[in-house]
C-alpha cells in the first residue's frame, strides 16, 4: 500500500485548494478548443447524409450527381468502409452498409471546399429505402414478436465479459443469483414491487462535437477532436480503417464539457474515413446543435422492475430486479452499463438474497453512450424510492432504515465479495443533519407544500479489469517540472490535481509544475480513457509513480556526488538537501547536465525523466450464471444527497430550496474542486429530475433544440447546496483518493422524488417532474381539483 | 460572392473587414479576425456562448450579421484584460471557482461585464436573471454568481483607491 506520506512537516499541495492550472487561459479566450484550431485554406468541410427513418433497409444509393458538383472533393458511403467499430461489441460500420437503425444514422459523407457546397451535395445523393418496423421499447424488444435489428449478432466480435444473445435484440445479458430470493419472500414483513421508466436524456456539453482529420499519402492518419478518449480512438478507428495503431495519431485539445458524450468513438470516425479519400487535405466535421441532439450519444432509457422486502426490524432480506436498458441502434458502452447496473443492483445496501436480470436491448433509438453516472442515476432513481416506500410500510424512518441496511466496512456485496472501508454511514448522517431531517418547515405560501427527501448511492469505475494509466515527469533547466499524461481535463480539474500530485511526490512547489498539453497520442503517455471517474485514482497513481522515479534518479545522483547515503537525502521545495551533511543543491543545477564526480574527473547523472504506470491487477471475472466472484471492481465511491423543496399546488412547479450532499472521496487532493464537482453534479442531476427528456415518437425525436430540450439555467438553482467531503482512504489510491466526478448526480432524482412524495404524497413513474406532470399527478390523486 | 466592406472597432482597435452578406458577427470574429475566444455552442441564440458586447450591450453574436456591425464597437473576451491586467470579473470568476471546462466562460464573462457596467451592485437574483441566457453545464452556476458578486466588491474597492 502506498501511503503517500513524504514527511509530515513538509508543506505539500495535497489537500490544498489550488487554483486551476488552466484558469487564466480560459478567462482570457486563449484556451484552444478543437474548433479554434486553424488549418489554412486547404481545409475541406464535411457534411453527413443521415437516415430519415428509425429502421429501414438501404435498397440503393446513387452518389453520381453529388460527385459532379464543382467544389466537391469526395463522396463516400458504407461501401467504402467495410470495417467494424465498437468498444466492447463490434456491431457497427462507420457508414451504414445495408440498413439504417436510427434517425440520424450516417449513410453518406461529403467533403467540399465549403460547407454550403457540401450541403448542396447531400441534396444530390439519392437513397432508396425500404422502411422496416422499428423497435422503440426495450422490454418489448426482448420478446419474440420484436423485429430483429441485428440479425448478424452472432458474427460480431465481443469482449469476453459481454454476453449477447444471438437471435434476439439482447446485446448483453447479465445475471445475479445470490442466496435464494424465492424462499426469502415469505420471511418478509413488507414487500414493495414497482416499475420505473427513466427517459433518454443527453449530455449537451456546451461545445458541440468537432473532428478534423488528415491522411497523408502514406496512409498515416491524424485526427484532432473533442475527445475524452484519444487512445481508445487511436485503437478503434485504426482497426475500423484498417491501419495500424502506430499510423493513427489523435490530438485532443481542451474540450468544452464531455460528461461521457465525447468518450469512445462517435462522429470522429466519419471525419477520419472521409479524409482517407482526399489525402493530404484536412477535413473538418462540426456538428450543428440540432445534429448533436439527433446523433450524439444519449443516456439510455431504462425500464426497471424492482421487488424488495425486509423483515419487521427493517433488515433488507431480498431484492429481485429486472432492468431493460434501451441500448439504441448500436452499443458503444451500453453493454457495460448493463453489466455495471447488474453488479451494483443491490444499491449501496447489504442484501442476502438478490436476483437480477439486466438486459441491454437494441432499439431504433440513437446510440446509448456513457453519461455521468454510467447507469447509476437511472438505476438509483427507482431503487431509492422503493427503499423509502419499504421503510414507510414497516413504519420506520427512511434515514434509520438506510442507516441499518447501508454498506459498512466488510459488508458482503451483491457479487459476493467484501466491501472495503467506506464512509457511507457518515455521508447519510451529515446530509440528514444538514437538511434538518425530522423537522418540517412551514411552506412559504398557503398554496405550497413543502417536503424533504434523501437518497444514497454507490458507484464503481466501470471499465475493463485491466484499464491502464501511464505518465512521465521531466525537468527543465530552470528546475521546473513537466508532467506527461494521457487523461483529459474536461473541466473536472484532472490537470490541476495531476500537477498537485507530481509536486508533492517530487518535492517541488505546485507553481513549478506544468502539464504537457494538448494530449497527443504520439507524445503523451497511454491512458485508457477519461471516463469512470478514474483519473484521480488511476492516472494519479501513474503520476506519483513517475514523480517518484524522477526523484529516485535525482537522489541517486546526489548520493553519489556527495558520497552520502541516499536515505539521508530529500527534495524540498525544489532543492536537494542532505539531513546529514546539510548540503543543498537546487534542482535547476543538476537535472539536465548532471553533476561532477566527487573527484571532479567526469560526470554523474544527466537529463532526468521519470516514468510510471498503474494498472489494477486484482479484478477477477464473475460467474456468468450467478454474477458472483472474488472482486468485481476496483472500488466503490459512496455518498448521499438530501433536498428540501416546495410544490406549487396551483401550477405543479417544483422549487428546490436547499440541497445537501456528502461523498466519500477517500482523500480530497483539491477540496475546493471536489466541492465544485459535488455542486455541479447536484445541479445537473436536478436538471435531469425536473426538466430533461429526449421525446421520441415512434423513433423520431420531437425536441432537438435548447428551447424544447430545457436544461437548468442560473435561475433554477437552489438557494444553497451544503457539501461535505468524507475521507475514508482507498488502500491503493494516491494519498487514499478515489473518484468523485460522476457520483455527484447519482442520487439526485430519487432524493427529489422522495421529497415530492413527502410534500404531496404522489409518486411518478419517472422523471422529469415537470410542472405539467406534477399538476396532473396531483389532480389524479385528488390533492387539487 | 459579393463582399461588403465594413469598418468597426473591435477590442479598442479599428478594423476593416470584407464580409459576405450572410456572415454572422460570430463567424466574422472567429474566421476573419481570428478572435476564437468567442465560442459557437448552438448558432441559434439559445446558449449564450457567443455573447459579445455590441456598443456596450450583450448580444448573441450568432444572431447578428457582420454587416450590421458597420460603425459599431465590439468587445470580446480577448478585450477584457488590459495591459496584462485581468478585468475584475475575470479575476473574481477564477477565484470563485466559476470556471470548469471553460467553454461557456467567455460568454458568461461578457454578460457579467455588461451587467456590472449598468448595475455596479447587483443582487443575487439580478445576477441570476442576467445570466439566464448563458447556459453552463459544469458548475451549477452558484460559483459564477459568487464571482460576479466578488467582482462588484472588487470594483467598489478599486473605485475608492
Amino acid at each position: 500500500m502506498f501511503n503517500g506520506q513524504i514527511k509530515t512537516d513538509i508543506p505539500t499541495p495535497i489537500g490544498e485548494s489550488k487554483t486551476r492550472l488552466d484558469a487564466h487561459e480560459k478567462v482570457t479566450g486563449a484556451a484552444v478548443f478543437a474548433d479554434d484550431m486553424q488549418f489554412g485554406n486547404g481545409l475541406l468541410h464535411a457534411r453527413i447524409l443521415r437516415s430519415p427513418y428509425p429502421h429501414a433497409r438501404i435498397v440503393s444509393i446513387d452518389i453520381s450527381q453529388a460527385k459532379q458538383l464543382p467544389g466537391v472533393k469526395a463522396v463516400v458511403t458504407g461501401e467504402d468502409f467495410p470495417g467494424f467499430l465498437g468498444l466492447y461489441l463490434l456491431d457497427r460500420h462507420i457508414f451504414c452498409r445495408d440498413r439504417v437503425r436510427y434517425v440520424g444514422d450516417p449513410v453518406a459523407g461529403v467533403a467540399a471546399i465549403d460547407e454550403s457546397i457540401a450541403e448542396k451535395a447531400l441534396e444530390l445523393i439519392k437513397v432508396e429505402y425500404e422502411v422496416l418496423e422499428p423497435v422503440t421499447d426495450p422490454e418489448f424488444g426482448t420478446g419474440p414478436e420484436a423485429p430483429l435489428i441485428h440479425p448478424d449478432l452472432d458474427q460480431y466480435k465481443v469482449a469476453n465479459f459481454i454476453l449477447p444473445q444471438p437471435g434476439t435484440n439482447i446485446s448483453n445479458y447479465f445475471k445475479i443469483r445470490k442466496g435464494d430470493v424465492d424462499s426469502a419472500w415469505e420471511k418478509c414483513a413488507a414487500i414493495i414491487q414497482r416499475k420505473y421508466r427513466i427517459p433518454h436524456i443527453q449530455h449537451v456539453p456546451i461545445e458541440p462535437h468537432v473532428a478534423i482529420a488528415q491522411v497523408e499519402e502514406s496512409g498515416k492518419v491524424t485526427l484532432w477532436g473533442t475527445s475524452q478518449s484519444p487512445f481508445a480512438q487511436r485503437n478503434l478507428i485504426a482497426q475500423a480503417l484498417g491501419v495500424t495503431q502506430s499510423d493513427m495519431r489523435v490530438i485532443a485539445p481542451y474540450i468544452g464539457g464531455g460528461f461521457g458524450s465525447k468518450a469512445g468513438v462517435s462522429m470522429e470516425s466519419l471525419a477520419a474515413a472521409i479524409a482517407t479519400k482526399v489525402k493530404g487535405r484536412p477535413v473538418k466535421l462540426l456538428l450543428t446543435r440540432e445534429e448533436e441532439f439527433y446523433t450524439a450519444f444519449v443516456r439510455q432509457g431504462l425500464v426497471a422492475h424492482f421487488k424488495m422486502g425486509c423483515d419487521e426490524d427493517g433488515n433488507l432480506l431480498a431484492m429481485e430486479n429486472k432492468f431493460y436498458w434501451d441500448g439504441g441502434a448500436y452499443t458503444e458502452y451500453g453493454v457495460n452499463i448493463t453489466r455495471a447496473s447488474g453488479y451494483s443492483s443491490s444499491g449501496p445496501y447489504e442484501v442476502p438474497n438478490v436476483k437480477t436480470d439486466s438486459y441491454c436491448v437494441y432499439t431504433n433509438h440513437p446510440v446509448g453512450g456513457p453519461m455521468r453516472g454510467f447507469g447509476m442515476p437511472e438505476m438509483h432513481a427507482g431503487l431509492e424510492q422503493c427503499i423509502d416506500e419499504l421503510a414507510h410500510q414497516i413504519g420506520m424512518d427512511p434515514v434509520e432504515f438506510r442507516a441499518i441496511n447501508c454498506l459498512k466496512d466488510d459488508s458482503i456485496l451483491v457479487t459476493g465479495s467484501k466491501m472495503h472501508p467506506t464512509g457511507l454511514s457518515q455521508c447519510l448522517e451529515k446530509t440528514a443533519k444538514a437538511i434538518g431531517w425530522g423537522t418540517k418547515a412551514n411552506p412559504s405560501a398557503p398554496n405550497k407544500r413543502r417536503g424533504k427527501g434523501i437518497a444514497l448511492m454507490w458507484k464503481a469505475p466501470a471499465m475493463p479489469p485491466n484499464a491502464g494509466s501511464s505518465a512521465w515527469v521531466e525537468l527543465a533547466e530552470d528546475g521546473q517540472v513537466t508532467v506527461g499524461l494521457g487523461g483529459q481535463d474536461l473541466g473536472q480539474g484532472a490537470f490541476t490535481v495531476g500537477a498537485q500530485m507530481a509536486a508533492a511526490a517530487l518535492g517541488v512547489p505546485y507553481e513549478w509544475v506544468h502539464v504537457a498539453t494538448p494530449i497527443d497520442t504520439r507524445y503523451s503517455p497511454y491512458e485508457w480513457q477519461t471516463v469512470a471517474s478514474r483519473l484521480t485514482w488511476s492516472m494519479g497513481n501513474a503520476i506519483v509513480s513517475a514523480a517518484r522515479d524522477a526523484r529516485r534518479q535525482i537522489l541517486e545522483m546526489m548520493a553519489e556526488a556527495w558520497e552520502e547515503d541516499e536515505d539521508n537525502l530529500d527534495i524540498l521545495n525544489g532543492m536537494v538537501v542532505s539531513y546529514k551533511s546539510e548540503k543543498e543543491m537546487p534542482l535547476k543545477d543538476i537535472v539536465i547536465y548532471g553533476v561532477p564526480k566527487p573527484d571532479d574527473q567526469g560526470w554523474i547523472g544527466g537529463p532526468v525523466i521519470g516514468r510510471g504506470k498503474f494498472m489494477p491487477d486484482y479484478v477477477t471475472g464473475l460467474d456468468p450464471e450467478t454474477g458472483q466472484g472474488e472482486r468485481a471492481v476496483v472500488h466503490y465511491t459512496t455518498g448521499a444527497q438530501a433536498v428540501e423543496l416546495e410544490v406549487d399546488l396551483d401550477t405543479g412547479q417544483i422549487d428546490i430550496i436547499k440541497g445537501a450532499a456528502a461523498f466519500d472521496v477517500g482523500r480530497a487532493i483539491n477540496p475546493d474542486m471536489v466541492i465544485a464537482q459535488i455542486e455541479g453534479g447536484f445541479v445537473q442531476g436536478m436538471s435531469s429530475a425536473l426538466f430533461e427528456q429526449l421525446k421520441y415518437e415512434d423513433g423520431y425525436l420531437q425536441n432537438p433544440s435548447f428551447v424544447d430540450y430545457r436544461i437548468a439555467t442560473s435561475s433554477d438553482i437552489p438557494e444553497g447546496i451544503q457539501s461535505f467531503i468524507v475521507e475514508v482512504p482507498q488502500d491503493d489510491g494516491p494519498w487514499g483518493a478515489r473518484g468523485i466526478g460522476e457520483h455527484s448526480m447519482v442520487p439526485t432524482i430519487p432524493a427529489i422524488a422522495n421529497a415530492i412524495y413527502d410534500a404531496i404524497g404522489v409518486r411518478f413513474e419517472g422523471p422529469p417532474f415537470t410542472s405539467e406532470k406534477v399538476y396532473l399527478g396531483m389532480l389524479e390523486a385528488g390533492i387539487v381539483k | 460572392m459579393k463582399l461588403h466592406r465594413i469598418e468597426l472597432t473591435v477590442n479598442g482597435e479599428l478594423d476593416r473587414v470584407d464580409v459576405p452578406a450572410q456572415m454572422t458577427l460570430l463567424d466574422m470574429l472567429r474566421e476573419k479576425l481570428m478572435l476564437t475566444g468567442t465560442k459557437n455552442g448552438c448558432a441559434a441564440g439559445e446558449c449564450g456562448a457567443c455573447t459579445v458586447l455590441m456598443n456596450g450591450e450583450p448580444v448573441n453574436s450568432c444572431l447578428v450579421l457582420a454587416v450590421e456591425c458597420d460603425g459599431s464597437e465590439i468587445v470580446t473576451v480577448e478585450g477584457l484584460a488590459h495591459d496584462g491586467q485581468l478585468d475584475p470579473i475575470q479575476r473574481a470568476i477564477v477565484e470563485a471557482g466559476g470556471v470548469q471546462c471553460g467553454f461557456c466562460t467567455p460568454g458568461i464573462l461578457i454578460t457579467s461585464r455588461a451587467l456590472l457596467d449598468r448595475n455596479p451592485e447587483p443582487t443575487d437574483s439580478e445576477i441570476q436573471e442576467a445570466l439566464v441566457g448563458n447556459l453552463c453545464r459544469c458548475t451549477g452556476y452558484q460559483r459564477i454568481i459568487d464571482g460576479v458578486l466578488e467582482a462588484a466588491e472588487l470594483e467598489k474597492e478599486l473605485a475608492h483607491v
